[in-house]
C-alpha cells in the first residue's frame, strides 16, 4: 500500500465453479460420486445418446438456490436453461446445458475480512446452475501423446458457477474471498469444496488501471490454478507482469493465460480472436423454471446461521475476542464443538483457549479436519471440570486431552487408568516436601538469603518426585512452611 | 378380404372375435412385405421373422408379468421408470390392443433390437442400448415392431431421397416419391406392409408423406407423445404421430402412444382422453375455417379444387364453413427455417465420431471432428447445420433467431384467436401431389412446399392429413385439418365424419408396377 511505485490499482474478478454434492447427476439418475471406475457412472442420458432427454434434479436446483440466498442474491423467479455450444470430446452432446441470460441468482455479495480487521463486501454478479463435462486422460506425455481416453463419470454432475463483480483489489483479497465463499458453502453443506478432486475450481480476470481512473484496463483471464495458494501466487505474478508492461509503456493484450505451477508463471493460452462463439439459445428439452415466493421463503427459512453471523454472535454471547470468534467459526464442526462445550462449562474463554491451542495443534499433527477426531463437547467440559476442581493440573490435562482426542475415552477414565490424580493430600505431600528440603540445604540457604526464585527449583523437584501429580500451589505452600521450620 | 387389406380396427376386431390369430396376422404381413418390399423399399431394417418376434415377446411378457422391469441402464437413468397408464382407465384394453399387430417405426426412434440410423451414414448400423418411450408403448401393448422405415437423413427433407441408403417409392406410382421425411412409414402403410406406422413431424414430415401416399397422418399437439428416444431434429417442433389407413386407426394408435412421460420434461401433464370417443359423432354443427388467401397462393389446381370440394361436402353434412384469415404463411415458413435449423445445428453436434457411429480419423481431435462430419453427413444436413449455426451466431442471432421466436409467438396468438371462432381449420397439405423421383429442385423451392404444414409445428397445434381423392394422374390428393391445442378428440371427430363422406381407398394394389 505504501510502495511509491504503486500508481496502479489492481482489479480482479473471480469465476468459481462448485460441484454440488447431490446423490445423482443434474439431468439423470447416475451417481455423482467422485472416484468410481472410469465410465461406470454413466447412462444413455449423460452420454448424450441420440434421442435421450434431460430431467432436472430438483435437489440440485434447491442447493443452487440455497447458495444464491446465502450470498444475498436476488432470484430470477422466471429462469431457464440454455445450451452452450462447442465441440470437445469430453462434451458428449456437443453442448453444455447451462444458464445464460436468466441465472438463478443475481446481485449478491460475499463479505470478506480485510487485513486491518475490517470487512469489505465483494459483489456477486450471478450464480447459475449447469452441468459438468467429462474428463480427458491423455496417453503418454503431453508432447508425444497419440490418443486420449474419455471418462464421462463427471459429465452431468451439477455445478454452480459463482461470478464476482470486479471488486477484488489484491491477490490477498482474492484468497480471502475464496476462503469466505468456501466457508459459506461448507456451512450450507452443498459441496465439499475439495480443490484437488475438482469440486471447487477458480478462474480469474485481472486488470490494472491508473489509481483514480473509473474505466477498467485491459484484462487477462487466468486459468488452471489448483489451490487457493496457487490463485494468490498466479494473481501476484500476473499483477506484476501487467505492471511491468504498463510501466514500460507497452500494452496488456486481452487473452487467456494459464498458470504453470512448475515455472510459477502465467503463460499465454489463446488470444481474443480465438475466443469461441458459444451460440447460446434456450434449451428446448427443459421447461422454464418458475420459482415461487413460497419456495424462496422456505429456502430462506432453512438456511443455517452463516459464518459471519455466527462469529458476531460468539463475540456477543460468549464475550469472546473477535480473533477467537473468527477462528472458532472457521469450520462448522469447530463452532459446534465450542458451543457444546460452552453449554456445560461457564468459562467460554477457557474453552476457546483449549480449542484454539491444543485441539487445533493435534488436528494439524494428525492431519485431521474438525469432526474427524474423538473429542466431544461433553468430554472437553469434563476435562475442564477436572482442572477446575483440582483433580489434575493443567499440565497433566494436556496429556489427558491428547488421549481423549485420539481414543475418545472420557477424561475421568483416563485420569483413573493412568493414575494421574493430583496429590492434594497435605500429609502425604508434606512428607515428600520434608524429604526434598532436607536433601537441598544449600537451596534452602539461598532462599533464606532472599533468593525467593530458588523456591521454583524445589517445587520442580517435588513435581519430579510425584511425576507431576502434586498440586503445585499446595507444594509451594508446604515448602515455605517446611523452610520456616529450619 | 385378405388380412393385409384390413384396417387396424378390423384386425383388432377379427382377433378379438377369434377369427384370426396373432400369428396369422403377422405371417400375412410378413408375406405381403416380402412380396412388395423390393418395389417400395420402405424399410432400412426389419426382423427376419415377425412371428418369432411375437412369440419371444409373449414369453418375456409372461415371465415378467408385464411389469416394467428392465434393470438396464435405461431404467437406471429414470427416477420413476416408464410412465404407465393405470390412471387412464377410459382407454380400454390398452395392454393388449396391439397384440399380434405389426407396427413400423421411423428409423429415428430408438429400439434395442433394430438399427436406429436416422437415414444417415454417420449412424450406419447403430443400435441404441435403450428403447424409446413409443417403442416401449407399442411392445407394451402387445405390438410387434415390424421394422425401421426409411427417411430423409435426420428427418431433413420432403422426398425421402435424402436417405443415405435407399430410395423409397410411392406405392401408388413407383416413379414418384413417397414424400418425406417419414416417407418409409407412409409407403409401408399404403403398400399394406403394416397396418400402421409411426412417423415424426417437425415441419410436415408426417402429414406431407401421408398426403403423397394417400394415407391418414396425424401430428398430435406438441407434448402429447413423448419424444424420449426420438433422435432430435428440432426439439421444440418435433412430434411423433401415427400413419394409418383410417382415422379410427389413428385414434387407436394415439390412445397407445400418448401420455405424460417422466423421461420427457416437455411432455404434456394433462388428463389424456379416449381419442376414439367421438369418432361416431357427426360433424353437423361444427364450424370449419377456410383460409381463402392460402388458396390464392402458388398451389396446384387440383389440390385447390379438392379443398373447395371438401368444403362443399362439409356444408352438405350440416357443418358451417367460414372464411378466415391466417397469419401470412411465408412468415411462418421463414421463422420455421430459422428455428428448426438453429436447433438442428445444436442437436446434431453430438455426431462427432467420439463415442458411437462412424469415425474418420485425423491428425488431431479437430481434424477428426471435421473429417467425420464432412464425410458422413449428406448435403441437405450440412446445409441446415450451416444455416442454423449462422442463425445463432453472435451478431446475427438478434435479427434471425430472436426475431423468429417473436414471429412464432405472434403466429401462435393469431391461431389461438382463430380458434375462438372456428372448431377446425380446413386447408391444403402440400401445394402439389407427389414429385417425380430424381426431380431436380432448388432447395428453396423444396422448402416452399412446407408452407402449409409448418405453421402448425410453429404453434404446436394438432393437424391431420386426410386422403380426399386422386389426381388425373392417379396420385393421391388430400386435405389438412387443424385443431386447437389438445383438441385431438374434435379433430379426429371431424376427420372421421369427413372420411365417411369421401370414402377414398387407402391401400395401393401394387400390381403390374415395377
Amino acid at each position: 500500500m505504501t510502495m511509491p511505485e504503486n500508481k496502479y490499482q489492481t482489479v480482479i474478478g473471480l469465476e468459481v465453479h462448485v460441484q454440488l454434492q447431490t446423490e445423482s447427476k443434474l439431468f439423470c439418475g447416475c451417481s455423482a460420486a467422485y472416484g468410481a471406475e472410469p465410465n461406470s457412472n454413466t447412462c444413455p442420458i449423460c452420454l448424450g445418446l441420440p434421442g435421450t432427454l434431460p430431467m432436472l434434479n430438483r435437489r440440485a436446483l434447491r442447493f443452487a438456490l440455497e447458495a444464491s440466498r446465502a450470498a444475498d442474491c436476488q432470484i430470477n423467479q422466471f429462469s431457464k436453461f440454455d445450451r452452450k455450444n462447442y465441440f470437445y470430446p469430453d462434451l458428449p452432446k456437443g453442448y453444455q446445458i447451462s444458464q445464460y441470460d436468466l441465472p438463478l441468482g443475481y446481485d449478491g455479495k460475499v463479505t470478506i475480512e480485510t487485513e486491518d480487521g475490517g470487512t469489505r463486501e465483494i459483489g456477486l454478479t450471478r450464480i447459475h446452475l449447469e452441468e459438468d463435462a467429462g474428463k480427458l486422460i491423455h496417453a503418454g506425455t503431453i508432447g508425444d501423446s497419440t490418443h486420449s481416453y474419455v471418462d464421462y463419470n463427471r459429465g452431468g454432475v451439477p455445478l454452480i458457477e459463482i461470478v464476482s463483480e470486479p471488486d477484488i483489489r489484491s491477490p490477498e483479497e482474492a484468497r480471502a474471498y475464496l476462503n469466505a465463499l468456501k466457508q459459506m458453502i461448507l456451512y450450507l453443506g452443498i459441496s465439499d469444496c475439495n480443490m484437488e478432486e475438482g469440486s471447487l475450481r477458480c478462474d480469474a480476470n485481472v486488470s490494472l488501471r491508473p489509481r483514480g481512473d473509473s474505466e477498467f484496463g485491459i484484462k487477462t483471464e487466468v486459468k488452471n490454478m489448483n489451490s487457493f495458494r496457487a490463485v494468490e501466487r498466479a494473481l501476484t505474478y500476473e499483477v506484476k507482469r501487467q505492471k511491468k508492461l504498463l510501466e514500460s509503456g507497452r500494452k496488456v493484450v486481452q487473452e487467456t493465460r494459464t498458470w504453470d505451477e512448475s515455472s510459477q508463471e502465467t503463460v499465454s493460452m489463446r488470444g481474443k480472436e480465438e475466443a469461441e462463439d458459444y451460440r447460446y439459445f434456450p434449451e428446448p428439452d427443459l421447461m422454464p423454471l418458475e420459482i415461487s415466493d413460497e419456495f424462496i421463503a422456505e429456502i430462506d427459512q432453512s438456511l443455517p446461521e452463516l459464518p459471519l453471523e455466527k462469529k458476531e454472535r460468539f463475540q456477543e454471547q460468549y464475550n469472546l475476542p473477535a480473533y477467537d470468534a473468527g477462528v472458532l467459526t472457521q469450520s462448522l464442526e469447530l463452532a459446534r464443538l465450542f458451543e457444546e462445550t460452552a453449554k456445560k462449562h461457564d468459562d467460554a474463554k477457557e474453552v476457546s483457549n483449549w480449542l484454539m491451542g491444543e485441539y487445533l495443534r493435534l488436528l494439524k499433527e494428525n492431519e485431521l479436519e474438525p469432526g474427524q477426531d474423538e473429542l466431544s463437547g461433553e468430554k472437553l467440559a469434563e476435562l475442564l471440570e477436572l482442572i477446575e476442581d483440582g483433580t489434575i493440573s493443567s499440565k497433566i490435562a494436556k496429556e489427558v486431552f491428547a488421549e481423549t482426542f485420539l481414543s475418545g475415552k472420557s477424561p475421568g477414565k483416563v485420569v483413573e487408568e493412568r493414575g494421574l490424580k493430583q496429590i492434594s493430600d497435605e500429609d502425604k505431600l508434606a512428607r515428600i516436601v520434608a524429604g526434598i528440603v532436607a536433601e537441598h540445604p544449600d537451596v534452602v540457604e539461598d532462599i533464606k538469603g532472599g533468593k525467593d526464585k530458588a523456591i521454583g527449583f524445589l517445587v520442580g523437584q517435588v513435581m519430579q518426585e510425584t511425576k507431576g501429580k502434586a498440586n503445585p500451589q499446595l507444594a509451594n505452600q508446604l515448602i515455605r512452611e517446611e523452610i520456616e521450620k529450619h | 378380404m385378405k388380412i393385409y387389406e384390413m384396417t387396424l380396427a378390423q384386425l383388432i376386431e377379427a382377433r378379438e372375435s377369434k377369427k384370426v390369430k396373432p400369428e396369422e396376422i403377422l405371417a400375412a404381413y410378413q408375406a405381403r412385405t416380402e412380396e412388395v418390399e423390393e418395389k417400395v423399399r420402405s424399410f432400412l431394417d426389419r426382423p427376419r421373422d415377425l412371428t418369432a418376434e411375437y412369440q419371444n415377446s409373449q414369453l418375456n411378457r409372461n415371465s415378467h408379468s408385464s411389469q416394467n422391469n428392465q434393470n438396464d441402464k435405461s431404467t437406471k437413468s429414470s427416477n420413476s421408470g416408464q410412465s404407465n397408464h393405470s390412471n387412464q382407465n377410459n382407454q380400454p384394453n390398452k395392454k393388449t390392443t396391439l397384440t399380434g399387430i405389426p407396427v413400423a417405426l421411423k428409423a429415428n426412434m430408438a429400439t434395442c433390437r433394430l438399427t436406429t440410423s436416422c437415414g444417415s451414414r454417420i449412424l450406419e448400423n447403430y443400435r441404441t442400448p435403450y428403447q424409446s418411450t413409443v417403442a416401449n408403448k407399442i411392445t407394451g401393448s402387445g405390438g410387434v415392431i415390424a421394422g425401421k422405415t426409411n427417411m430423409d437423413e435426420f428427418a431433413m427433407g420432403s422426398t425421402t431421397e435424402h436417405s443415405a441408403f435407399q430410395v423409397t417409392r410411392n406405392p401408388w406410382n413407383l416413379n414418384h416419391v413417397p414424400g418425406g421425411s417419414s416417407g418409409g412409414s407412409a409407403a409401408a402403410v399404403a403398400a399394406g406392409e403394416v397396418p400402421c406406422a409411426l412417423g415424426s413431424d417437425t415441419g410436415g414430415s408426417i402429414r406431407q408423406p401421408a398426403a403423397f401416399c394417400g394415407v391418414v397422418g396425424l401430428k398430435p399437439t406438441y407434448g402429447v407423445v413423448s419424444r424420449y428416444g426420438l433422435a432430435a431434429f428440432a426439439s421444440s417442433l418435433d412430434q411423433i404421430g401415427p400413419l394409418t389407413r383410417r382415422v379410427e386407426d389413428a385414434a387407436i394408435m394415439l390412445n397407445i402412444i400418448s401420455g405424460a412421460d417422466p423421461l420427457d420434461s416437455t411432455s404434456a401433464r394433462i388428463d389424456y382422453p379416449d381419442y376414439t370417443a367421438r369418432l361416431e359423432q357427426d360433424i353437423s354443427g361444427m364450424t370449419f375455417g377456410l383460409p381463402a388467401s392460402y388458396l390464392e397462393m402458388d398451389i396446384d389446381g387440383e389440390i385447390k379444387d379438392q379443398v373447395l370440394q371438401v368444403a362443399e361436402k362439409l356444408k352438405e353434412a350440416g357443418a358451417e364453413v367460414r372464411e378466415i384469415t391466417l397469419p401470412p404463411a411465408d412468415l411462418a415458413l421463414a421463422a420455421y427455417y430459422i428455428i428448426a435449423t438453429a436447433e438442428a445445428s445444436s442437436n446434431l453436434a453430438r455426431y462427432d465420431g467420439v463415442q458411437y457411429g462412424v469415425r474418420q480419423s485425423g491428425k488431431n481431435v479437430l481434424e477428426m471432428f471435421v473429417n467425420t462430419r464432412s464425410s458422413s453427413f449428406g448435403p441437405e444436413v450440412k446445409r441446415r447445420i450451416m444455416l442454423g449455426t449462422f442463425a445463432l451466431s453472435s451478431g446475427y442471432q438478434d435479427e434471425l433467431y430472436k426475431q423468429a421466436l417473436k414471429v412464432r409467438t405472434l403466429i401462435k396468438e393469431k391461431y389461438e384467436k382463430v380458434f375462438t371462432e372456428v372448431d377446425i381449420i380446413l386447408g391444403p397439405n402440400s401445394p402439389t401431389p407427389a414429385f417425380k423421383i430424381g426431380e431436380d429442385m432448388d432447395p428453396l423451392d423444396v422448402y416452399y412446399t412446407d408452407i402449409f404444414t409448418v405453421p402448425v409445428n410453429i404453434s404446436g397445434f394438432p393437424a391431420l392429413s386426410l386422403p380426399s381423392g386422386f389426381s388425373t394422374e392417379g396420385l393421391p390428393l388430400s386435405v389438412q385439418l387443424i385443431g386447437p391445442a389438445f383438441g385431438e378428440v374434435e379433430l379426429l371427430q371431424a376427420a372421421s365424419g369427413l372420411e365417411k363422406r369421401l370414402d377414398v381407398p387407402t391401400l395401393a394394389a401394387l400390381e403390374g408396377g415395377r
